[in-house]
């Protein structure tokens, strides 16, 4: 990652956020409703990027997080009579307490076995919900959450995701800049080394499992502010590979990758899922052709094409 | 509580045969996904999908032969019509990918899955189908007092001969024992000029036609339908880690135990029953993270 932006991408950035945010003045209800769901959708495959890309952790099951974070706050929500903010910090904070204790079992192991070991405790809480009718309404949710007034308009809760999403995004663009995003890769493209020079490889790990568990969670907590309804599906492992697919869309590899494949992902299950009831064969195919033809992804494709030499976000200064 | 007044013997000895039937089936599943991790390295996702093809596929095929007949033909028929799916879907896009990362091998297989299942939904529908076992078959007998249904009996017999088979081909034949070594050390393998790659191919289509089986096997006991694909195979998943990955007598450890968790939840606190083989594989799994038998790997 280049230190300081050249005046074409700040220019680039500013135009791209000008245009979010004059973009729901005129278009119609829906389309609004669907920008404000790739944000919610880019958040959540970003936080994935920082442990998948960036961390080199197979982590199977992050859509747990996501659902943890999004009960977490429609249940204090309908439940108690706390105020809205009380339950917007603690849909994060639950995801990412439970992130670091799924997470602090699963860093003793690699590859497979940690993955499978997620999936396994994830399940778990995807079976409690499931079943607990009472207190999660079970295989129906919760739906018809009310929000508070001044973010209930389709355009204000837009602008209310939209600012959190770009917070969000500076925050983890200065995580993987900083010396901590360096050692997480250094970690990835050789922890032994990283463990002889002294770091501490499975603390770094567990940080980063949290973090990014953590911003699952505010992702969660967003798309009940879109959609004003939970159900179980928001944790089935389903979601966690879908998240998957965007970033490999996207590209591993880049910062803005997952944003890209998000966005692509969701649009096409919008616009192609009115036309066919065949969408998850579209995915397939999809998915297909990018594992055959753009393994690195679209971004990462453009990054190769624009400076074959150098490979999107690799440790230190290689 | 009604449930603690049905805590006999006889109530207990059902459930553990009720879930010891259950967890052949999931034997049957299972060892298919193992054989296929072992030698592959890959957790194929399209497993639980190549399961649901093989019950609709028996369906098919005993909804259009009929009677007892078409039920047998069925168990036969529909494992290999599976097979071929899978060799297909092997010798056309998998078998490219082998000297690829591990990541692309698995979101190959989950491609795979989002596609059969698509292909099941435009080819059968989305309608809940049922299969009628063999008139002999159905209906239940008394065991120490309590029905219990022939069909699971059937069950009992059919996973321990799977299992015998299994072993046989993998310790006496010499087929088997290549893929043993080439799941132990597959340069080595080719070293010595042996095809790895059809090694590969063969694996994958065992593995998937065992899923065809239990499918068909497991067919005349639920509705046929959709989303059966996502049902087991996290469960399988499940199974083949805490087994071990790739160790096939992991697998059935791993079936007896969420099988028997799984019946015994029903009896004890039905609202939950599915929490309970879960808990179970995490306590496993916290305890002995890369599974109660020794991996291949």
């Amino acid at each position: 990652m280049r230190d300081s932006f050249s005046l074409k991408t700040i220019g680039f950035l500013a135009a791209i956020f000008a245009l979010v945010l004059v973009l729901p003045l005129v278009i119609p209800r829906f389309y609004t409703y669907t920008l404000a769901l790739i944000y919610v959708m880019a958040l959540l495959a970003m936080s994935l990027n920082l442990v998948v890309g960036h961390g080199g952790l197979f982590q199977f099951h992050h859509a747990a997080f996501y659902g943890v974070g999004a009960y977490t706050f429609a249940l204090i929500l309908t439940k108690t009579a706390m105020p809205f903010w009380i339950a917007f910090v603690a849909g994060p904070l639950a995801a990412g307490l439970s992130g670091c204790l799924i997470g602090g079992f699963c860093v003793r192991l690699t590859t497979l076995y940690f993955g499978m070991l997620q999936i396994a405790l994830g399940s778990l809480i995807w079976a409690i919900v499931f079943r607990w009718y009472s207190l999660t309404g079970g295989d129906d949710g919760i739906h018809g959450i009310d929000m508070p007034s001044c973010i209930s308009s389709t355009n204000a809760s837009y602008y209310f995701i939209l600012v959190i999403f770009t917070l969000c995004l500076i925050i983890l663009y200065l995580i993987l800049k900083s010396p901590f995003g360096i050692t997480l890769r250094a970690i990835r493209d050789n922890p032994e080394r990283c463990e002889t020079v002294g770091i501490n490889v499975n603390l770094h790990k567990l940080a980063a499992i949290v973090i990014s568990t953590l911003f699952a969670g505010i992702a969660g907590v967003l798309f009940v502010v879109v959609e004003r309804s939970v159900f179980p599906d928001l944790l089935f492992w389903i979601l966690s590979l879908e998240v998957f697919i965007m970033c490999l869309l996207g590209g591993w590899f880049t910062f803005s990758g997952p944003i890209l494949g998000a966005a692509i992902i969701v649009s096409l299950r919008t616009f192609v899922g009115t036309y066919t009831e065949y969408w998850t064969l579209i995915l397939g195919v999809i998915l297909i052709l990018l594992i055959f033809f753009l393994p690195e992804g679209v971004m990462g494709f453009l990054a190769q094409k624009a400076r074959p030499h150098e490979r999107g976000l690799t440790a230190g200064e290689k | 509580m009604e449930i603690i007044g049905d805590l006999t013997f006889a109530g207990l000895a059902s459930h553990l045969l009720v879930g010891l039937s259950r967890a052949m089936i999931l034997f049957i599943v299972t060892s298919g996904l193992s054989f296929v991790l072992g030698v592959l390295r890959v957790p194929n996702i399209a497993h639980g999908s190549l399961y649901m093809i093989g019950a609709f596929v028996a369906f098919s095929i005993s909804h259009a032969i009929g009677g007892n007949t078409g039920f047998w033909v069925a168990l036969l028929l529909s494992p290999v019509v599976v097979g071929l799916v899978a060799l297909i879907a092997e010798r056309s896009l998998f078998c490219h990918l082998y000297e690829r990362e591990h990541l692309m091998l698995l979101l190959f297989t989950f491609a795979l899955m989002l596609i059969l299942g698509d292909l099941v939904k435009m080819f059968w529908g989305a309608d809940y189908r049922s299969i009628m076992a063999p008139k002999y078959l159905r209906g239940s007998i008394n065991i120490f007092d309590s029905p219990f249904p022939k069909y699971n009996l059937f069950l009992l017999v059919i996973g321990p001969i799977v299992a015998v088979l299994l072993w046989l081909f993998s310790n006496k034949t010499k087929m088997g024992k290549i893929a043993r070594a080439a799941a132990v050390d597959r340069e080595m393998v080719g070293a010595i000029g042996i095809n790895v790659s059809w090694v590969f191919a063969f694996a994958f289509v065992l593995g998937c036609l065992l899923a065809g089986l239990g499918g068909a096997l497991v067919s005349p006991t639920v509705s046929v339908t959709l989303g059966m694909d996502h049902d087991i195979i996290m469960e399988a998943f499940l199974i083949v880690t805490i087994g071990g990955l790739g160790n096939m007598w992991g697998a059935l450890v791993g079936s007896l135990l969420f099988g028997i968790t799984q019946s015994f939840g029903v009896l004890f606190w039905p609202q939950f029953a599915i929490v309970f083989p879960y808990l179970a594989v995490v306590i496993v799994l916290i305890w002995k993270p890369t599974g109660m038998l020794k991996s291949v790997w």
